[in-house]
């Protein structure tokens, strides 16, 4: 296969280890499968999100054409390919939360931040994400993720009382 | 005798002790001894397969396919790799029980999955687990894989016999897409999760081109408890095609949501009751008695119906995933519809034309009657767009998109017209007003 003389550095050693043990589990000629892990990694350890040199890196890693790894990075929506806040929230405004207030929830985060949903704050710290999926948390409607941790049951001051506990 | 006496009967077995999710928990329940009696050499494959079939076992993810008979469509002595590949990427909106089989009851599935692999001659398994569940139920899981693999359950020549089995985990990463079958299967492949043409059916032509089967977690978790307690037992629990249990996820406006093991042919009534009524003593307006992709059921309807495949698909409607979302008087048909048209909007892969744009136009145009900008004939075109998706699409999401918007039309045409009528207010908000 052709492949640019980009080299790997971009990827820290951990990340290297990360994406190996996954690739083990597949079989020998299917790294392919590896590479939602590879960008999980590498997103995590980039505060958030993906840069054109950290999807090159991983697609020289795992021998892929770039383009096998962007159109991954562009698909799910647990990718982000532009510079957001370090932390995710991701509010569910599903069927199950929309009847349990979520809209209240989201207009209480949106007013604390001064932001709308889909940006970031003005410091780096905190990004507001468009949710569009259901969590799969809907009997403790209603619910936010932040990081990948549930938070559920959610009233506007119990939705305080978490973000004061992050920062 | 009570519907209470017989909750939690299969895959939530654990459910009331510390730390249910332990192999001593499992192991306490019965767990593993029929994955046991199998390395033993005591069930052969076709008796597991013809078990499964008798217990009445259907598909938990949405589409009650037999699960049996879809086992029977491997070619189990074909030589080379076959595959099982686990859909655990729960995220049909209203559905929440996988989630709690990951967290609560792991082992369930860990012992389903390989009978069911053993029985179609896969000696690979994958888990695929949806990525949001990364924080709490894919640790939980994995754990329980290292549990299983220490006492010898899982791996190469189990207790010197001649199975081999290997379980791996896969963790996704945000879409609604992948949890149909195939497009979960392009999804371990690591491309984008957009759903394949059938046939070839996975059963020959799947993960990496090989035999595959897919089933939810919920249908695999039920296997060691159908071995252990026969099937007769399990398909005594539902009424005739429904067999066993099911775990309805009631959210929306009850007093008591939460994940209930019940068996199949519930009386709604009773469920209802079982989760406290409707909030707040409220009236009952509407449920959604599958996942948002089913149609919708009036109040007056859904109360003198039971909860199995047939009835609820003889009411025009499905038992889908089992996630019943309640809706109250006060509740906005028009407000609901326009967040469900958002969500399939949002998620369509967009390889269909029908799908990808339809889609946008049933949600824009609901968006406009919200805006006031409602004309009257809106509503004939929202059902011909959606008629002209269902249908015409590589995988059911089209149909899941047009479902919706037929039911609470057919259903709920007035909240629709008033709204038009009106400059985008709601009649709901108008009644609140007039008793206030």
């Amino acid at each position: 296969m052709s492949v640019s003389n980009k080299d790997t550095s971009q990827l820290s050693e951990h990340a290297r280890q990360v994406i190996d043990h996954w690739v083990a589990k597949f079989p020998p000629d299917k790294k392919r499968s590896a590479v939602i892990e590879a960008l999980r990694t590498v997103q995590h350890e980039n505060n958030g999100y993906l840069t054109a040199e950290l999807m090159d890196a991983v697609a020289e890693h795992l021998d892929l054409p770039t383009i096998q790894v962007y159109e991954v990075a562009t698909f799910y929506s647990m990718f982000e390919t532009r510079p957001v806040g370090r932390c995710h929230i991701s509010v569910c405004t599903n069927i199950a939360c929309h009847l349990r207030g979520s809209a209240e929830i989201v207009e209480h985060i949106e007013k604390r931040f001064g932001i709308k949903t889909g940006e970031s704050t003005p410091d780096g710290k905190f990004y507001l994400k468009r949710e569009e999926e259901c969590l799969a948390a809907c009997v403790n409607a209603p619910m936010m993720m932040i990081d990948h941790v549930y938070y559920e049951n959610l009233t506007p001051e119990t939705v305080d009382q978490i973000l004061e506990g992050l920062k | 005798m009570s519907w209470l006496d017989k909750k939690n009967l299969v895959a939530f077995a654990t459910l009331g002790r510390d730390e249910p999710w332990t192999l001593a928990n499992y192991r306490a329940t019965g767990g593993y001894e029929s994955w046991e009696k199998i390395i033993r050499g005591e069930i052969s494959p076709e008796e597991i397969i013809d078990i499964v079939k008798a217990s009445g076992l259907r598909g938990r993810g949405g589409a009650g396919f037999p699960t049996g008979l879809k086992w029977s469509f491997m070619p189990r002595n074909a030589p080379g790799q076959k595959y099982l590949v686990c859909n655990s990427d729960e995220s049909e909106p209203g559905t929440c029980h996988d989630r709690d089989i990951l967290r609560y009851n792991p082992h369930a599935l860990i012992e389903g999955m390989a009978i069911a692999a053993y029985s179609m001659g896969a000696t690979v398994a994958y888990n695929y687990i949806r990525g949001e569940f990364y924080a709490e139920p894919v640790p939980r899981f994995e754990a329980a894989l290292r549990e299983a693999y220490d006492a010898g359950l899982l791996g190469k020549r189990l207790r010197g016999s001649d199975i081999d089995f290997d379980l791996h985990m896969f963790v996704g990463a945000g879409a609604y897409i992948c949890g149909e079958e195939t497009g979960l299967l392009e999804s371990l492949e690591g491309k984008p999760g957009k759903p394949r043409f059938k046939p070839p059916f996975p059963a020959h032509y799947g993960l990496y081109g090989r035999p595959t089967t897919v089933n939810n977690t919920y249908t695999l978790a039920s296997v060691p408890t159908i071995l252990r307690k026969g099937a007769e037992w399990f398909a005594d629990l539902g009424p005739e095609k429904s067999g066993g249990t099911a775990i309805y996820s009631v959210s929306g406006h009850v007093e008591k949501p939460g994940n209930y093991e019940l068996p199949m042919g519930i009386p709604f009534r009773e469920l209802l009751e079982i989760c406290g009524g409707v909030l707040g003593g409220k009236k009952l307006k509407a449920v959604i008695p599958g996942g948002s992709s089913v149609p919708v059921v009036p109040a007056e309807i859904i109360m003198d119906l039971n909860m199995d495949y047939d009835s609820l698909s003889e009411a025009g409607s499905a038992l889908g995933t089992g996630a019943v979302v309640v809706m109250d008087e006060t509740t906005c048909m028009v407000s609901m519809l326009e967040r469900i048209s958002r969500f399939y909007f949002a998620e369509s892969c967009g390889q269909c034309t029908p799908c990808r744009e339809g889609t946008g136009w049933l949600n824009r145009m609901i968006l406009r009657i919200m805006d006031g900008r409602g004309q009257a004939e809106d509503l004939d075109m929202l059902v011909n767009v959606a008629n002209k998706i269902e249908g015409h699409t590589i995988c059911a999401l089209g149909d899941a998109a047009a479902w919706p918007v037929q039911s609470f039309i057919k259903h709920y045409r007035h909240e629709f017209q008033y709204m038009i009528e009106h400059g985008g207010k709601s009649i709901v908000e108008a009644k609140g007003r007039a008793a206030a």
